[in-house]
């Protein structure tokens, strides 16, 4: 056998070698899994019209720590699952200077407004015509939340559901930062 | 034996590299929940007083190269979803206030990263998408070009043809000649 086959011989098998290891490292990420390139920028601001009609501002909000969840009637079981815990936080937290907003998200008027009554959301929610801040928020599913600083840059995301745990971390976390 | 396993070898490296990589690292998410399917809506007739006159094909030439938020492996201008028209609302607007393509591509690019784009960018890690396909498949071709030479140098078998005995050639032809019927 020549030196050149049994070259040929050992490079085959070795070509596997690659593959496997591009093989392994793809299916441990989870593709679904995006990082947000605005963690850590200033987040945009928007005014939107509440459900109940009142404006709701965020460039006048500096200085308080913001939640902003995206969410949408349509979106079972995720949104129905993390909303008494977003009520639950916003009890706990508004007189401590929190902001929740909740943006819905490719909705219509009527079920949004019965999702808001059966879980007595007492936040400011609106609708997002046309999906203006949900492309500003770089959106691409609900439930999405966004956790802002006093400073006003979005420091958070949180992809799926928010537990309980999760917006008691974040909203301490940054409340106990300085303007 | 040897040859087949070769060849397997040969094929799968061929395979890979014809395989697109892009898509298969780059995979879209899956909604939390589909985004329900719209009517079409109609284009905006007239673009409002003021702004500057956008023709639909540029607009769908920066829809072409965003990928659609609540679809799998789909452009925002080939998806029908309610979704994938607001983005193209928000395209149409951007360039009628003035921004050019690639300004309308970079915002959204700020807002989602380089996710948002079907064709990931032509640099660092991504370049390997970019590369390894056509590497693999000149290797490939190689590969099958030093294969073959080889064999078709490899001189006529030397070593004698087994005899076979009368009786089994018989059989050979008999069973030849039923199985024809």
């Amino acid at each position: 056998m020549s030196r050149a086959s049994s070259l040929l011989r050992w490079m085959i098998p070795l070509a596997v070698v690659p593959v496997l290891a591009l093989l392994a490292y793809g299916f441990r990420t989870d593709p679904r899994e995006i990082p947000s390139p605005l963690v850590g920028k200033p987040a945009s601001l928007f005014t939107l019209t509440a459900f109940d009609g009142t404006p709701v501002a965020l460039a006048s909000l500096r200085g308080r720590v913001v939640v902003v969840n995206f969410w949408a009637s349509w979106c079972y079981p995720a949104c129905y699952e993390e909303a008494p815990s977003l009520e639950r936080a916003w009890k706990a937290y508004k007189d401590r200077g929190l902001v929740m907003v909740g943006v819905n998200y490719q909705d219509k008027d009527e079920p949004a407004r019965r999702f808001l009554s059966q879980f007595g959301h007492s936040f400011p929610n609106a609708p997002d015509q046309g999906s203006r801040v949900s492309v500003d928020y770089g959106v691409y599913g609900v439930p999405e939340t966004y956790f802002i600083d006093r400073k006003g840059r979005v420091r958070f995301k949180q992809v799926g559901p928010v537990s309980d745990q999760l917006l008691k971390e974040q909203i301490e976390r940054l409340l106990a930062e300085a303007a | 034996m040897r040859r087949v396993a070769l060849f397997l070898v040969v094929a799968l490296v061929l395979g890979l590299g014809a395989f697109p990589l892009g898509p298969a690292i780059a995979q879209s998410p899956a909604p939390s929940a589909q985004a329900p399917g719209a009517p079409l809506k109609p284009a905006p007739v007239a673009p409002p007083a003021g702004a500057q006159a956008v023709s639909e094909d540029t607009v769908h030439d920066v829809a072409a190269q965003l990928r659609c938020v609540v679809c799998q492996s789909l452009s925002v201008a080939d998806s029908p979803s309610e979704i994938a028209h607001q983005m193209k609302d928000i395209i149409r607007e951007r360039l009628a206030a003035g921004e050019t393509p690639e300004q309308v591509r970079a915002y959204f690019v700020e807002k989602y990263g380089t996710w948002i784009l079907l064709a990931p960018p032509r640099q660092g890690f991504n370049l390997l998408v970019w590369v390894v396909p056509f590497v693999a498949i000149g290797l490939g071709l190689v590969l099958v070009f030093v294969v073959l030479r080889r064999w078709s140098r490899r001189p006529a078998s030397t070593a004698p043809a087994p005899t076979l005995d009368p009786a089994m050639r018989a059989r050979i032809r008999r069973e030849i000649s039923e199985g024809e019927r």
